[in-house]
C-alpha cells in the first residue's frame, strides 16, 4: 500500500456518518494485540467496504459501523483500530486491487 | 465449579450445529428436534449446552449439539472455546462430533464461509447449510447450492429454519451414507491455513459464483434510522423498557395471586384430610407451601423471558444494549446489564436468569452480584409496614409525601448500592480495568416465530423448575423445621416459636444484632424470612403472639403496626428498614445464582458481602438515629 496517499488516510471512528470507506488496515494498540484477529474475524480486512452509520447519544460512543454485509456496533477506541479512505480514493490508488468488492444499488 | 452435564443415551451418531452468531442456527435446531432438548452447562463453564434428538426420513435416529456461535476457531469467549473444544475432540465429557453442519447465512457469505473452510481443515464430516437462502434469494442472492459445493469441496444444502419443510434437503443428505464418511483432506495449496489465507479463498469463491456484491440491507436501515435515531431512538428504548417492567411488575400480580390462592387452597384441603401431627405440618407448611413458592415465580419469569425472546429474535436487544452502553459503561458494565438489573425491581430471579444475554463472563458475574441490591416486589410489604408504622404522614416543603420520600430512598439507596459495587469493582480489580471489547453484531431485524419463543420459554420454564425449584422446597421445608421444632409444651405461655430452633437461634444470635438495634423477636423473625422476605410479616406476627386475635390479613397487619408502634423505637425501626435494603434475604435468589454460576462460590460471597453491607448500614442507621434521639 505504498502508493496510497498518507493523508488521505483517516481512522473509523473520525468518519463522516454516511461516508463510504474502505479499510487500509487494521491496527491494534499494544497492549490488546487480540483486537487485531477479532477485528479481522468480524470483517475488517484490508480492502472491505465499511460506512459509518450512526453514533450513540450522548457522547457519540458507540458507533454503528456497517461492515461488508453485517453492521457491528464498535466502541470508538476499537473503530480507532482500523484506518479507512474513502472508496474512490483506494480504488485510485490501489489499480491492482481487483479484489475491491463492486457496489450495487444506492449505497450512500 | 462442578456442574452435571446431562447426557442423553450415548448411541446414535453426534452431529454438531456449528456457525457465526445470529446465522439462525438456534432456529435450526428448533426445527430439527423440536422441544425434544436438554438444557444443561457445559463441564466447569457457565455456557449452556443444548442438545437434542432427532429422527432422519429413513428412520437414523441423530443426536444433535447446539454448539455457541463462534466467529472462528480462535476463541475470544468461553462460548467460542466451548465450541473449539469440542470440534477439536478436547472437551472434557463430550464425544467429538460424527458430522458438523456449519450453518452460514446465506446473505453475509464473505465472513461465514471462512468459518466453514476452518471446520474443513479439521478433518471432520462437514455439511454446509445455506440458511435463511429464501431471504438472501430476496436480496438478490442466487446461490446454486451445487455450483458452491463444487467450490468449497463440501456437500451444501439450502434451509429455511422459519418454515416447517425448510430443512427436507438437509434431513435427506443425512440420509446419504458418504456425507457422515470423514472429508477429503484439503488439496494441498489450494486453502492456507491462516485467517487471511481464507478471506482471499472466499472472496475468489464469490466472485466466481459472482456473489461477490454488496447490497444495502433497506428494510433493515430504514427501522434502524427510527430506533437508532438520536431522539426517537432513546425514546422508544424507555418506552419498550418501561412496558417490559410495567408487565413485569403487574401482570405477574393476577396469576401469581391464583397460584399463591390454589397452593393455599390445596395446603387446607389437605389438611382437613389429615390428622393434626407432624406428618401434617411438613406436608401442608412444609412441602406443599415449599411447592407454591417454586411455582409462583414462574408468572414473572415467563412474563420477562417472553420479552427478551421477543426482543432478542427480532434483533432489537442488541440495539437497546448499543444505546444503553455509554450509561451502563461509566460504571464498568456494558449495556446488555441493563435489562437484568431491571428486572430486579420486580424480582432478583428473573432478573438474574437473564444475565445469560450477557456475553462476557466478568460483566455476567458483576451483573448478578448487584441484581440482588435492586428494591424487589417481595420487599415493598415490609417496607409498607414499616413505614406505615413508624414514618408519620406529613408533607415535607409543601408538596412531597414524607413517607413516599423515605421509600423513594430506599430504592435509591439500593441502586446507589448497586452502582458503587460495580464501580468498586471496575476501579479496584484488574479485569475490571481491563478494556473490554464492545465489537457487538447488530444482526438485520426478523419477525420473531411463535415455535422459537414458545420453546425458549418452555426452556427457562423447565430450567427454573428443576434446578432452583429443589433448592427451594428445601429451604422451605428446612425453615418449616426450625420454626416449628422442637413444639412447645403442654402448658406453654408463650409462643411456640420461643421453643423452637428458631426461637432459640434468634436469641443465640441476638447479641450479634444488637450493636444495630435489633431485639431477639426480630432476629428470630429473620430465619423464616430467609425463605421470603414478606414472610417477615407472619413472623413477626407469630413471635408477638398476634395471630389468634386477626382472622383476615389486613387485620393481621393492623394489629402487628399498632403492636410494633408500642415495642420499637423508631431508630430500630430504621434500622430494620436499612437492613432489608441489602440482607440476602431469599434462599431462591441465592439458588437461581447457583444455578446460573455452577457452584456455590459466587452465591455464598453473594451472601457474605450482602450480610455485610446490610449489617454496616443498620449499624450506621440505628446509631445515627439513637444520636438523635429517635433511640
Amino acid at each position: 500500500m505504498n502508493n496510497l496517499n498518507l493523508e488521505m488516510c483517516s481512522t473509523l471512528d473520525r468518519a463522516a456518518v454516511g461516508e463510504v470507506l474502505a479499510v487500509v488496515r487494521v491496527e491494534a494498540p499494544a497492549q490488546l494485540p487480540e483486537w487485531q484477529r477479532w477485528l479481522d474475524e468480524i470483517g475488517f480486512s484490508a480492502g472491505e467496504q465499511v460506512r459509518l452509520m450512526a453514533k450513540a447519544v450522548p457522547g457519540g460512543d458507540p458507533l454503528v459501523v456497517r461492515v461488508g454485509q453485517s453492521t457491528f456496533a464498535l466502541r470508538c477506541a476499537e473503530a480507532a483500530c482500523v484506518s479507512v479512505v474513502p472508496i474512490d480514493r483506494f480504488a485510485l490508488s490501489m489499480p491492482v486491487q481487483s479484489e475491491q468488492p463492486i457496489l450495487k444499488g444506492n449505497v450512500a | 465449579m462442578n456442574q452435571a452435564v446431562v447426557h442423553l443415551v450415548p448411541g446414535g451418531p453426534l452431529m454438531a450445529l456449528v456457525g457465526n452468531p445470529n446465522c439462525g442456527k438456534t432456529a435450526l435446531f428448533n426445527l430439527l428436534t423440536g422441544s425434544r432438548q436438554k438444557v444443561a452447562n457445559y463441564a466447569g463453564v457457565t455456557v449452556e449446552r443444548k442438545e437434542g434428538r432427532f429422527v432422519t426420513p429413513s428412520g437414523k435416529s441423530v443426536r444433535v449439539l447446539d454448539l455457541p456461535g463462534a466467529y472462528s476457531l480462535y476463541p475470544s469467549s468461553p462460548d467460542e472455546r466451548v465450541t473449539c473444544d469440542v470440534l477439536m475432540g478436547q472437551s472434557a465429557g463430550e464425544k467429538r462430533p460424527d458430522l458438523v453442519v456449519c450453518v452460514v447465512d446465506a446473505a453475509n457469505l464473505r465472513r461465514s464461509l471462512r468459518l466453514a473452510l476452518a471446520i474443513k481443515r479439521l478433518g471432520l464430516p462437514c455439511i454446509v447449510a445455506l440458511n435463511m437462502a429464501d431471504l438472501a434469494e430476496k436480496r438478490g442472492f442466487r446461490i446454486e447450492p451445487d455450483a458452491l459445493a463444487a467450490e468449497l469441496g463440501m456437500p451444501v444444502v439450502s434451509t429455511v429454519a422459519v418454515q416447517k419443510d425448510g430443512i427436507a434437503s438437509l434431513l435427506a443428505k443425512l440420509d446419504s451414507p458418504s456425507v457422515w464418511k470423514a472429508a477429503v483432506p484439503p488439496k494441498t495449496g489450494g486453502v492456507q491455513a491462516d485467517g487471511q489465507g481464507d478471506h482471499a479463498a472466499v472472496r475468489s469463491i464469490l466472485q466466481k459464483l459472482d456473489l461477490d456484491e454488496i447490497i444495502p440491507h433497506t428494510v433493515s436501515d430504514r427501522i434502524d434510522r427510527f430506533t437508532l435515531h438520536p431522539v426517537l431512538g432513546p425514546f422508544l428504548l424507555a418506552t419498550l423498557l418501561f412496558l417490559v417492567f410495567q408487565a413485569v411488575f403487574s401482570w405477574a400480580e393476577a396469576p401469581m395471586g391464583w397460584i399463591e390462592d390454589a397452593f393455599a387452597g390445596l395446603g387446607e384441603l389437605a389438611g382437613s384430610h389429615l390428622a393434626d401431627g407432624w406428618v401434617k405440618s411438613l406436608l401442608v407448611d412444609g412441602i406443599i407451601a415449599g411447592a407454591g413458592a417454586v411455582l409462583v415465580f414462574l408468572p414473572q419469569i415467563l412474563i420477562l423471558f417472553f420479552f427478551i425472546l421477543v426482543l432478542e429474535e427480532s434483533g432489537y436487544l442488541p440495539r437497546a444494549a448499543f444505546l444503553l452502553d455509554r450509561l451502563m459503561g461509566s460504571v464498568g458494565l456494558s449495556g446488555r446489564s441493563f435489562i437484568p438489573l431491571l428486572s430486579g425491581f420486580a424480582c432478583a430471579i428473573p432478573g438474574i436468569m437473564a444475565t445469560r444475554t450477557i456475553g462476557h463472563p466478568r460483566d455476567r458475574l458483576v451483573t448478578i452480584l448487584i441484581v440482588p441490591l435492586m428494591t424487589c416486589s417481595a420487599r415493598l410489604p415490609v417496607y409498607a409496614l414499616l413505614i406505615g408504622a413508624f414514618i408519620p404522614q406529613r408533607e415535607v416543603l409543601g408538596m412531597f409525601q414524607l413517607q413516599g420520600l423515605v421509600l423513594f430512598a430506599l430504592y435509591l439507596a439500593g441502586i446507589f448500592g448497586g452502582m458503587l459495587k460495580a464501580w468498586l469493582l471496575k476501579r479496584f480489580t484488574a479485569v475490571g480495568r481491563l478494556l473490554r471489547p464492545l465489537m457487538m453484531e447488530l444482526p438485520v431485524y426478523h419477525l420473531p416465530t411463535v415455535r422459537n419463543v414458545a420453546i425458549g420459554l418452555w426452556q427457562r420454564a423447565k430450567v427454573f423448575v428443576q434446578r432452583v425449584g429443589g433448592i427451594i422446597l428445601i429451604s422451605t421445608v428446612l425453615i418449616w423445621f426450625l420454626s416449628s421444632y422442637p413444639a412447645a409444651p403442654e402448658n406453654a405461655d408463650k409462643p411456640a416459636i420461643e421453643y423452637s430452633f428458631a426461637g432459640q437461634i434468634g436469641k443465640a444470635i441476638s447479641p450479634v444484632f444488637e450493636p444495630i438495634g435489633f431485639n431477639w423477636q426480630i432476629s428470630a423473625a429473620l430465619i423464616p424470612t430467609m425463605a421470603a422476605r414478606e414472610a417477615v410479616i407472619s413472623s413477626l406476627g407469630t413471635v408477638y403472639s398476634l395471630s389468634a386475635e386477626a382472622d383476615d390479613e389486613e387485620a393481621a397487619e393492623r394489629v402487628l403496626k399498632d403492636h410494633l408502634i408500642g415495642s420499637w423505637s423508631l431508630a430500630t425501626a430504621l434500622a430494620m428498614l436499612a437492613w432489608f435494603v441489602f440482607a440476602p434475604h431469599c434462599f431462591a435468589t441465592l439458588g437461581a445464582v447457583k444455578r446460573e454460576t455452577g457452584g456455590w462460590k459466587v452465591p455464598l460471597i453473594m451472601a457474605g458481602y450482602l450480610f455485610g453491607l446490610a449489617y454496616l448500614a443498620a449499624f450506621l442507621t440505628y446509631r445515627l438515629a439513637v444520636l438523635l434521639g429517635a433511640g
